[in-house]
């Protein structure tokens, strides 16, 4: 090979890396220009502070890579977190409080309000799963109606009022082991690490993939499909079950409006991930990638002292041009 | 200069596509006010050289001469204004609106203040249904007819055109036997107002019902045109498949065993009644037919995605129920599917998930993970196996050329160790070097004691790979016959076309 060649092929190699890593490359340039505008960025505290809040969007945002890559979507998370929210809430409640959901209700140990987040989350997503893998209805419609549904319930549990003070075990949570470590974050790590051997390592995964690259293939192959899709859905529900048990930890009470518009958030984070509409591609990694890109916009624009209107606009340019630049390398190979 | 006699004369018209050349320079000349209809098996370049008179493609090479002049490179609009109209064979109807915005669509009539003026069109409408006899209110949804309604509407557009030629592709494929009476009447009408009409059909009786003259192609080439009245079916046929088999299948014969695989009068509401054969080991079973002799669907149903009607299935003598592609794989049979893009590949996902996704459960440990080192090398194997080829399995499979991507396909069934395999169109859109291969080892295949069933419309192919070959024509089957060297292609045509009878009586003469 000639060495014009040879440069020739580092040179794709370089496009091809800054076609992999658009996403990283644009999160450090922010990193760097953050740190330099306002120091203070690089604290431990401001990145702990930046990752926790990351952690509710972000735990929500690993189902929705799963439900994405299956060229689904799940617009009922916000609402799922708000319901099992107040419900784990009504059962972690302490003896102290004041208009007890409960009131002659002893003090629980903290793994039955757990326990009931993420079965209600479960059960949620199961529902529209096996709605969408039975009756064939589009997952839009499917989950924008147990969004609403979710929602009525937590507000009908409610009668409309936020439930608080919870037991200290319960807001431990929300809170730091050894002062410094966030435990969402630590809650948000193991996550992504189990979400990421799901995806990549079970056959569970290789049927998501299957399914976002070709259904009638998939279905030809011997992939279970209406088994798989109800997966997805139950196991997106049980994020936002657990996203609710650390939305009520770090709050340390629950409204029946809660995370609202977090779905949409999450979707952001993913897409922005790298993760296609069109199904079959996206990576757990690139997940949190995007949701580091939202918090990190979120916490510098706030830093910097830019108005909080200003920031929602920032945001949805943001999330625009990310996926422009993803469609866009997606299109170049064809 | 032009005859001028003719309508449309077509000179030495070549087009190539990447890798083929689908028309090697081929002529066609119609009448005014005649039927004209055009012969060939799959692959002979009858569509393309359609497409390329309605303007979808432009030829590399050659004269088309329509009304005494010359044309050069025109679109499709220009061809309706020119008057010339074709009806695909695929409709691309938009349903959900009505027929009368589906016959003026893109050239709406307009009142003074420049928006769609309905009335008009309507009544536009109207009068262009009545020239074709049809009694349909203009404001049905296209949604609500059949296909054969849908079809005349596409007429009933043609006319509106004030078209002089229409094209039509197959438009018999999908309509009951009333429906192409009716489509006949319509077609003789229009003839008797002096348009001409260039019709494709593979059925021989309705050709020979409808058509004033034939032509037919071969490869891609022209082999001859004649009057219908002077064209005997036997001739005609042996125009239409005249190839010498070659060396390009190596196929060997192979110890048969004992009956495998066993389908008892499998029937579907839809596409075929009463279907039974079996399949020995190590044999090679063939199914020929025409496109839509519901070859394909007789294996979806054998595999669950469609309901049967009735039928049973047998496994080694023992009756099997299955409901879905998972029960067909773990009675051991695999499936290549026809259609390699719509069902077979997933373009996005690399060569290695596109070969294992059958196999996944036998490469998971205890706890349900997968082992990858096991499946990558395993892999490996099967990649050098039918020899794929491939920078790497990370590799997307899109990037991969057609006969790769078949050959990762085969690769994904062999790996489920099946003891039957259903190939349907095996070889289609691939390149002949890749064919041979693929023959090869199918033979092989056949050698280690698996039970094949092939479906091709490549009679070459059936002939030169098959033990035995059934014959299908609309749904059923018209013959099961041991292949030899007496079996001619003529003999499978005429099975394949429901003429046997006729096709013997003629031999019986000679």
């Amino acid at each position: 090979m000639t060495k014009a060649n040879d440069s020739m092929v580092k040179r794709i190699n370089y496009k091809q890396l800054a076609k992999k890593y658009g996403i990283v490359i644009v999160l450090v340039l922010m990193i760097l220009g953050l740190s330099v505008a306002q120091p203070m960025f690089l604290s431990s505290t401001n990145i702990f502070n930046v990752l926790t809040q990351a952690t509710i969007f972000g735990i929500m945002a690993l189902g929705m890579t799963f439900v994405i890559i299956s060229t689904g979507i799940d617009l009922s998370v916000g609402s799922i977190l708000a319901f099992a929210g107040v419900v784990a809430a009504s059962l972690g409640q302490a003896t102290t409080a004041t208009g007890k959901y409960f009131p002659h209700l002893v003090e629980l140990p903290v793994i039955v309000p757990i326990l009931a987040a993420l079965a209600i989350g479960a059960l949620c997503g199961l529902i529209s799963g096996t709605l969408i893998a039975k009756t064939k209805i589009p997952a839009f419609i499917a989950t924008l109606g147990m969004m609403t549904v979710a929602r009525g319930f937590a507000l009908i549990y409610t009668t409309g009022k936020p439930i608080s003070t919870l037991v200290p075990s319960f807001t431990a949570l929300g809170g730091k082991i050894f002062e410094v470590i966030p435990v969402p974050v630590i809650i948000y790590f193991i996550m992504i690490v189990i979400s990421s051997i799901l995806l990549n390592k079970t056959r569970f995964g290789k049927s998501v993939y299957a399914i976002g690259g070709n259904i009638t293939a998939a279905e030809v192959s011997g992939v279970n499909v209406s088994r798989t899709l109800i997966l997805i859905y139950t196991y997106s529900g049980l994020l936002a079950g657990l996203a609710a048990i650390v939305f009520a930890g770090r709050v340390g009470s629950v409204h029946p409006g809660a995370a609202t518009g977090y779905e949409l958030t999450s979707i952001a984070a993913t897409s922005i991930g790298g993760t296609s509409f069109s199904g079959g591609i996206g990576t757990i990694w690139g997940t949190f990638v995007g949701a580091l890109v939202l918090a990190v916009l979120r916490n510098g624009l706030t830093l910097l002292n830019v108005d909080a209107y200003w920031q929602q606009v920032a945001e949805g340019i943001i999330i625009v041009g990310a996926v422009i630049v993803d469609m866009r390398k997606n299109a170049k190979r064809e | 200069m032009a005859d001028e006699k003719y309508l449309l004369e077509m000179k030495n018209i070549v087009k190539s596509f990447p890798g083929v050349q689908a028309l090697k320079g081929v002529q066609l000349q119609v009448l005014p006010g005649e039927i004209h209809a055009l012969m060939g098996e799959n692959g002979a370049g009858k569509s393309t050289l359609m497409k390329c008179i309605a303007g979808i493609y432009h030829p590399n090479d050659g004269e088309i001469i329509f009304e005494g002049k010359k044309l050069g490179t025109y679109t499709t609009a220009e061809a309706l204004k020119m008057g010339i109209s074709m009806i695909h064979q695929e409709l691309s109807p938009v349903l959900y609106r009505p027929i009368m915005e589906n016959i003026w669509l893109g050239r709406e009539p307009l009142n003074k203040f420049n928006l769609v003026d309905h009335k008009k069109m309507y009544e536009l409408s109207k009068t262009v249904l009545k020239e074709i006899d049809l009694d349909v209110d203009p404001r049905t949804l296209m949604a609500s007819l059949t296909v054969a309604k849908i079809q005349m509407i596409e007429i009933a557009k043609a006319v509106s055109y004030n078209s002089k030629l229409i094209i039509m592709d197959e438009p018999t494929s999908a309509l009951t036997e009333r429906e192409i009476n009716q489509l006949f009447t319509i077609m003789r009408k229009l003839k008797a107002q002096g348009k001409s009409l260039i019709f494709i059909s593979h059925k021989l009786d309705e050709i020979y019902e409808i058509a004033d003259r034939i032509t037919v192609y071969r490869d891609g080439e022209y082999i001859g045109s004649e009057s219908s009245k002077e064209l005997k079916v036997d001739r005609l046929i042996s125009m239409m498949v005249g190839r010498n088999i070659t060396e390009m299948f190596p196929k060997v014969p192979c110890k048969i065993g004992e009956v495998k695989f066993e389908v008892k009068n499998l029937s579907h509401k839809r596409f075929f009644k009463n279907v039974s054969f079996n399949v020995r080991r190590g044999e090679i079973f063939g199914i020929a037919g025409l496109v839509g002799a519901g070859r394909s669907e007789i294996i979806e149903t054998i595999f669950g995605i469609r309901q049967k009607e009735g039928g049973e299935i047998f496994i080694d003598g023992k009756k099997v129920d299955i409901k879905n592609p998972r029960d067909a794989i773990a009675h051991g049979m695999a499936w290549l599917t026809e259609d390699r893009r719509r069902s077979g590949i997933f373009p996005m996902l690399s060569v290695q998930l596109n070969m294992a996704i059958a196999n996944i459960p036998r490469f998971l440990n205890k706890i349900g993970l997968i082992n990858e080192g096991a499946l990558n090398s395993e892999c490996d194997q099967y990649v050098e196996k039918v020899q794929v080829k491939t920078p790497s399995l990370e590799q997307k499979i899109q990037n991969l050329s057609g006969g790769n991507q078949q050959k990762v396909l085969v690769a994904r069934w062999l790996m489920t160790n099946p003891d039957i395999l259903f190939l349907d169109e095996p070889t289609r859109g691939i390149d002949v070097g890749t064919k041979v291969e693929i023959h090869r080892l199918i033979t092989r295949l056949a050698g280690e004691g698996k039970s094949i069933v092939m479906i091709s419309s490549e009679l070459p192919e059936v002939m030169g790979m098959s033990d035995r070959i059934m014959v299908m024509h609309q749904g059923k089957v018209t013959g099961i016959v041991e292949n030899s060297k007496s079996l001619t292609q003529e003999e499978l045509m005429a099975y394949a076309t429901n003429t046997v009878d006729e096709y013997l009586a003629t031999r019986g003469k000679k």
